[in-house]
């Protein structure tokens, strides 16, 4: 498989992301500036990282969203390439119009970073075949702004389509009250466009792949990945 | 030419900032506070004297990046 990770002025995770994706692949993917305008020939995947993209300004991902190298990567989404975005880069993908809705604000107000679990709603490829339906992980999550909202149609379209990628829950599996972080609708953490080769998520696979650093439970997407790209 | 753009929330969007800062007004003691919500100002100076171009502009550079219309209205003022 052939990575590319955007960076963005103020992307901090790209050296998480890129390790996850050297584990998962065996070599390192390509770091691509955000001025650029074309993705290097024949990448698979696309890994928008966490950070604080142009620092927030205006609105999270609102800047980034728009900038040069995104034109090439909804030609690459179109075609039906692999687009990841963790957290900034999920605010990224809504800003880019990849994905529908808004992360607003987290409904408590805080800055949330902790470990938490998480549903996995849909095991499938490309990112989630390496997971069973339904099994729950625990993986680390930090945003301030990371609660999901979307009109009405939208969310009902999103849950019909089965698009919910991940939902937060508790150690159990169970979903709402308390263990939702973020006041999220629907207790969603990650979402998928409608053909599935784009997920924008708000927690960080990429930290969850070496058992000296709290655990394993995120190496499996990018297994999913690296099996579904070759 | 200066214009003033002002983006404000749409009604029903959840406004956790608002609500913030109107508990505060209600803790210091100002009274008759119903409720607030947050919103943005953008001053901003537009090249030449035509109205229509420019408020054509400040549409494109709203609907483009100033507002998120999935959750923002945005209200355009020429002077």
């Amino acid at each position: 498989m052939k990575a590319a990770v955007i960076l963005f002025p103020g992307s901090n995770r790209e050296g998480d992301a890129a390790r996850a994706l050297r584990q998962a692949t065996g070599h390192l993917p390509d770091i691509v500036w955000h001025a650029d305008h074309d993705l290097p020939q024949g990448t698979d995947l696309v890994v928008l990282p966490g950070g604080f993209s142009y620092g927030d300004y205006l609105r999270c991902g609102a800047i980034a969203g728009r900038a040069p190298i995104m034109d090439a990567v909804r030609k690459h989404a179109a075609r039906g390439g692999y687009v990841l975005g963790i957290c900034n880069g999920f605010q990224i993908l809504c800003e880019s119009g990849l994905l529908p809705g808004v992360l607003m604000r987290n409904a408590n107000l805080h800055f949330v970073c902790k470990m938490q679990h998480l549903r996995v709603e849909r095991a499938a490829a490309p990112f989630t075949s390496a997971y069973r339906s339904g099994e729950v992980i625990k993986v680390a999550i930090a945003h301030g702004e990371g609660n999901y909202e979307a009109d009405d149609g939208t969310i009902e379209t999103i849950e019909k389509d089965g698009r919910v990628a991940f939902r937060y829950c508790d150690a159990n599996g169970v979903v709402g009250g308390s263990a939702n972080p973020n006041g999220s609708r629907n207790d969603i953490a990650g979402i998928y466009s409608e053909r599935f080769n784009v997920l924008g998520l708000m927690p960080h696979p990429e930290n969850l792949i070496d058992p000296l650093v709290g655990g394993i439970d995120g190496k499996g997407m990018f297994a999913s990945l690296a099996a579904a790209a070759g | 030419m200066k214009a003033r753009v002002v983006v404000t929330l749409k009604n029903g969007v959840l406004d956790p900032q608002g609500k913030a800062i109107e508990g505060a007004l209600k803790s210091l003691g100002v009274e008759g506070v119903a409720s607030v919500r947050q919103g943005k100002v953008f001053d901003v100076e537009i090249d030449g004297q035509d109205k229509a171009s420019a408020s054509a502009s400040l549409q494109a550079a709203c609907e483009k990046l100033l507002a998120n219309t999935v959750i923002e209205n945005f209200k355009i003022d020429l002077g």
